[in-house]
């Protein structure tokens, strides 16, 4: 579909490939200096793309993860950093709409998030605590009606670009480490003094610098759940489908490339079978793989959401689980097969076939918490959990 | 049963305080129960009781305190004795 048709089309697939055409323009220049993708993130709320998960009573649109994803998937074929800023913030808001209801506070600033398209960045990582978002060091201090909260924070993706940071701490200051709360504070509320820089191989427009935080808010702003809860109920789920959907973006965009590469081989050598072709077919077929893998796990997601006790269950923990750890191992070999194909084409920048800023990016998935933690966890899980056989679920 | 649960959570539950101090119905997770620690408190209950946790128990609700876990025993000893 051509910029032209699409220019009047409200879906939201048709919003997201207009703010994928602004993004693929920057990428190149987002991912060289290590700058925030701005005019992307503009672009989505210019097309009010940050609002649309808020339910539509709050002036949001209702969208599923599965819309969600779709977003994603679609601004990752352009620009990865800038997918991943639009999936990082979708996943806080997840735990606003999943948990915030029961609280006005939260109500009212899910309705300003609408109507302002307000950018919410996330810090649940510590210094200290080696990576694990369960754990906290830091606690919130409770003084009458405010909270005040202060912690290094080795990692808050485009923190000093964000307009609200939902803040992990332990709940009190005699709390064990896992009994965490999470806070949202406003800008304005908080100051943050940058400690560490991100200088990275790849995802580099993410802008994932530490930062000393130090705020203070209502103390209404905190969530009303335990963390555990929204870490399990919601931000699980979410972080691993909807960072899936970015991935899937960038492996479908490296796959077009090999595709484009190959129709060019072939066209200028009529009758002759150019030789990635048969690199090409695998490379389709593991994307295929992956695509049946994120639907999967969204539809187990919109089935389990239904019933909280499953959500906190073993049992799709380890489906949750698995689907990140499929997603973000055959992204690297499909983009490795399409880097093939493209020969130096792909190895080398500025060309239409190449991959280099798509294999950067994609490493970063088998990272983001470490492939290594999460087949930890499964594989304690599965000395109890049955594995699943079924087909259908 | 509380005690067997009481001793098998001082044996592997893996929490900075004494078991005997923690009320039935304190929720094992704030005061540091790990979800490694939890599994192995699971494993342990089969054994002890000669039982297997159906998948439609093994969630975070079953093994929340105390009180939870007699509960879940229960039920899973009365669905036994029934079959």
């Amino acid at each position: 579909m051509s910029l032209a048709a699409l220019a009047t089309d409200l879906s939201m697939s048709a919003r997201a490939h207009r703010v994928a055409a602004v993004a693929a323009e920057f990428a190149e220049t987002v991912d060289r200096d290590a700058r925030f993708p701005e005019e992307a993130v503009n672009a989505m709320k210019a097309e009010r793309l940050l609002g649309i998960q808020i339910p539509a009573r709050l002036g949001g649109e209702d969208a599923t993860t599965l819309e969600l994803a779709e977003v994603c998937a679609i601004l990752g074929q352009s620009c990865a950093a800038a997918a991943m800023v639009f999936a990082m913030h979708q996943i806080k808001v997840s735990s606003l709409v999943e948990h915030g209801e029961e609280s006005a506070w939260h109500i009212d600033f899910m309705r300003e998030l609408a109507a302002r398209q307000l950018l919410v960045a996330s810090a649940t990582t510590e210094g200290g605590i080696g990576g694990n978002l369960r754990n906290s060091i830091c606690a919130i201090e409770i003084d009458g009606d405010t909270c005040r909260l202060s912690k290094d924070a080795t990692v808050i993706s485009y923190g000093t670009h964000a307009d609200a940071i939902m803040i992990t701490s332990r709940a009190h200051d005699k709390a064990a480490p896992g009994d965490q709360v999470m806070t949202v504070f406003r800008r304005g509320q908080y100051t943050l003094e940058k400690t560490v820089t991100w200088d990275t191989l790849g995802m580099r427009g993410t802008c994932s610098d530490g930062f000393l935080f130090k705020g203070e808010a209502p103390a209404v702003q905190i969530f009303p759940k335990p963390f555990a809860e929204i870490a399990a109920q919601s931000m699980l789920a979410n972080s691993h489908l909807l960072w899936s959907g970015v991935w899937f973006g960038i492996a479908a965009d490296a796959v077009s490339r090999a595709q484009a590469f190959v129709r060019a081989a072939a066209r200028k050598t009529p009758g002759a079978q150019p030789p990635g072709t048969l690199r090409l077919a695998e490379a389709s077929s593991l994307l295929q793989m992956l695509k049946s893998n994120i639907l999967c796990g969204l539809k187990t997601y919109q089935q389990a959401k239904a019933d909280p006790d499953h959500l906190s269950s073993m049992a799709f923990s380890i489906a949750m689980n698995n689907i990140k750890l499929a997603s973000s191992e055959t992204i690297l070999t499909i983009i490795n097969q399409a880097m093939i194909v493209c020969g130096i084409m792909g190895y080398k920048n500025g060309t239409p076939y190449s991959l280099g800023r798509h294999l950067r990016d994609a490493h970063s998935a088998q990272l983001m918490i470490s492939n290594d933690r999460i087949l930890g966890n499964t594989s304690t899980m599965l000395l109890i959990q049955k594995p699943d056989t079924s087909l259908l679920g | 049963m509380n005690e067997t649960i009481r001793e098998l959570l001082g044996k592997v539950g893996g929490l900075p305080g004494p078991v005997a101090e923690l009320e039935d119905d304190a929720d094992l997770y704030a005061v540091g129960l790990s979800s490694f620690a939890s599994v192995q408190l699971m494993l342990g209950l089969e054994e002890a009781f000669d039982i297997e946790f159906p998948d439609n128990l093994l969630n975070r609700k079953s093994f929340s305190s105390i009180a939870a876990i007699e509960q879940t025993l229960t039920h899973i000893l009365k669905s036994k004795e029934a079959a």
